[in-house]
């Protein structure tokens, strides 16, 4: 599904080395996880993965499918099935939620040669989805993100997921700012997208998001590579003991 | 009557024939208009737009443009419909001035008799306009204005008053004057569009009376080459409430002054607009509100979208009198600007003499957010598409401020249709 080969990236603005070779190979249907202290890369791997200015890529290649996803513009990387929940989701006045879900729907239906959704069948199909993530009519009314509560933010970004329905998504710290209960509802919503073939990268600073959403495949990042991959044991060995025996068995 | 040679006014101002009063009138605004002079790129409240092109003896010839793309605006609304062309009336594309709720004249035949209602409120607001600014322009208007609509609302009016203002002629010159009348309780809704002529100089005086509504709802045409200097003059007694709002898009120049005192408690003033312009485009709204009674509320929402050079000023101003306790001002004028070559000007003000009040003002100028617009983006959404929802979103506010919704989705239509036909 997607493979990431030797990604080497700096930031635009400074010269400054950010990702030093990252390889990363997701199977079709599993969930992988990236771990890491901050300013490890994480983030900056799902934004380089999605398209985002003000990043340089110096060598390596990321492909989806088969599709050099570096070469595409975020619009295109969209629509050829890459989502990224973020981790701030951003505030839009002025454009109701439902507009821009369907714009954002449609966009792609068009770009890979679909028909279009009538406002009928949207609606039908977005109450359906929005009802399982609790999210009510009154949120999908209002503007983008406008006035939501982080964890109903985190809910809009998996109702925009489960409505795109892309083959790879990207998790970038979802479970930032939620309590409980909330990362529960978002983990849950995620579990329903699992169906055997859509994959998923979950990139966290902590274990507990992995209690909910189960990885088939951990990774420790450190200074901009992947010092470590295995099972889900490893999560649980960060949580116990932290990233210092890490970074220095692989110092 | 013969022209009056002006020589401090550096230009020959003609005075149309009217009856008594509409003489006497004209003679009184000419007086004033000789006794303050034209303006000009030296004074202060001409600082950021040149008036040069405003008041010259002639206009600047401008190109018709054929916007026969779109529906002619608010076509769909049901209106009693009055037709201006080039600044001259036009019977045959007017409805008759009937309307249950309201008496509607023109000006020329209002000014033909010897007595008449709007006789002691022509020139009346716009005089009380131009202290402590002066506007020569309104007084220029009050003095030669050919035409125009007056209007005396006695209840609710039956449906909207339409005027449409069509140019057909490169090198016209339209000067009209209307005058809005709202007895106590009366409700009347004036829409407005299309851009009159080559220039217009257009005023239009509102006195409302206690609890009277009045709705306006403008658009300015599409030509680009039209220049037009706009004045509204409203008066604003007890609980009445005063809306307004306009869209710009194109035009070479324009300057939209709003005046307003409100003299009676509880009342409210909301002004709004939009302006895009690309390219050869310079817009100016100039805001004067005067709260002179308690408890009251204004509002004052500007949005601009610039590209290509075009410039966008504001000048906004709320002044609270000594006796305007409780008095709630609200003021924001912002820019969008979507290239380096555009430019924005703002002087917002307060000056308050009053104690108890809330008054707040911002002004900004900004670019497109970029994370906003990768946001859209990375759901797939095209960039000239993404942007366009970001100009949208920047300009709801004001669009916001309309309160009939089918009005102002016809106003958000035309907002997404021009950013469509603008994209980069």
């Amino acid at each position: 599904m997607l493979e990431i080969k030797n990604l080497q990236v700096s930031l635009e603005e400074e010269d400054k080395q950010i990702l030093k070779g990252v390889d990363l190979s997701i199977g079709e249907g599993e969930v992988h996880a990236i771990m890491g202290p901050n300013g490890s890369g994480k983030s900056t791997t799902s934004y380089v993965l999605s398209g985002k200015d003000g990043y340089e890529v110096t060598d390596g290649s990321a492909k989806l499918n088969g599709n050099d996803l570096l070469d595409m513009e975020p619009e295109e990387r969209a629509a050829a099935g890459l989502f990224l929940a973020f981790q701030y989701p951003v505030e839009i006045p002025g454009v109701g939620n439902m507009t821009f879900l369907r714009t954002a729907v449609n966009s792609q239906r068009k770009a890979r040669g679909e028909d279009e959704l009538s406002a009928g069948e949207f609606l039908k199909v977005v109450r359906e989805k929005a009802k399982a993530l609790k999210i009510d009519a009154d949120m999908l009314k209002r503007p983008v993100n406008v006035g939501f509560s982080g964890g109903e933010k985190k809910r809009n970004e998996i109702l925009q997921m489960a409505m795109l329905e892309p083959k790879m998504c990207v998790l970038d710290e979802t479970d930032s700012g939620l309590d409980v209960d909330a990362m529960k509802l978002v983990a849950e919503g995620v579990n329903a997208l699992r169906d055997g073939k859509r994959s998923f990268l979950v990139i966290t600073h902590y274990q507990r998001l992995l209690d909910h959403i189960k990885p088939d495949v951990v990774h420790i990042m450190a200074n901009g590579r992947i010092i470590k991959s295995g099972g889900p044991e490893l999560a649980l060995e960060v949580e116990n003991n932290g990233y210092a025996d890490l970074l220095e068995e692989t110092a | 009557m013969p022209a009056t040679a002006l020589t401090e006014l550096d230009r020959e101002i003609t005075l149309p024939a009217a009856g008594v009063w509409g003489t006497k009138s004209r003679k009184d605004a000419l007086a004033r208009l000789t006794a303050m002079g034209l303006p000009n790129r030296r004074d202060e409240y001409w600082k950021y737009t040149r008036p040069e092109t405003l008041t010259s003896a002639t206009p600047t010839p401008a190109a018709i443009f054929d916007g026969n793309d779109e529906a002619p605006m608010f076509d769909a609304i049901d209106c009693l419909q009055i037709t201006f062309i080039d600044g001259v009336f036009d019977a045959d594309a007017s409805d008759d001035l009937e309307m249950a709720g309201v008496s509607i004249e023109r000006l020329a035949t209002a000014m033909e008799n010897d007595i008449h209602w709007a006789k002691d409120l022509y020139g009346t607001l716009e005089t009380n306009g131009q202290n402590p600014v002066q506007r020569p322009l309104a007084a220029l208007n009050s003095a030669t204005a050919t035409d125009g609509v007056v209007i005396h609302a006695t209840g609710q009016a039956a449906k909207p008053v339409l005027i449409r203002y069509l140019h057909q002629n490169e090198t016209s010159d339209a000067v009209l004057h209307h005058v809005i009348k709202l007895d106590d309780g009366a409700a009347l809704t004036v829409l407005e569009t299309g851009p009159a002529a080559a220039r217009l100089n257009k005023v239009m005086e509102v006195d409302q009376g206690n609890e009277a509504r009045f709705n306006h709802v403008r658009t300015q045409g599409r030509d680009h080459a039209r220049r037009a200097v706009t004045h509204i003059f409203a008066r604003l007694a007890t609980e009445s409430r005063f809306k307004s709002f306009t869209l710009t898009a194109n035009g070479v120049l324009t300057r939209n002054e709003c005046i307003i005192e409100i003299t009676g408690d509880d009342a409210f003033a909301h002004v709004a607009g939009a302006a895009l312009g690309d390219g050869d485009f310079h817009h100016d709204d100039t805001v004067f509100i005067t709260h002179d009674a308690v408890n009251c509320e204004s509002r004052q929402v500007f949005k601009k979208v610039l590209r290509n050079g075009a410039t966008g000023v504001f000048q906004g101003k709320i002044l609270v009198q000594p006796d305007a306790q409780k008095t709630d001002g609200y003021q924001i004028s912002q820019a969008l600007l979507l290239d380096d070559d555009s430019q924005f000007l703002a002087k917002p003000e307060l000056e308050i003499y009053a104690d108890d009040v809330a008054c707040s003002h911002g002004s900004t100028t900004g670019a497109i957010d970029e994370t906003a617009l990768f946001y859209l983006r990375s759901r797939g959404v095209e960039k000239d598409e993404a942007q366009d929802l970001l100009v949208l979103s920047f300009l709801a506010e004001a669009i916001g401020e309309i309160e009939d919704e089918v009005l102002a989705d016809e106003i958000q239509s035309r907002l997404e249709s021009w950013l469509k036909r603008h994209r980069s």
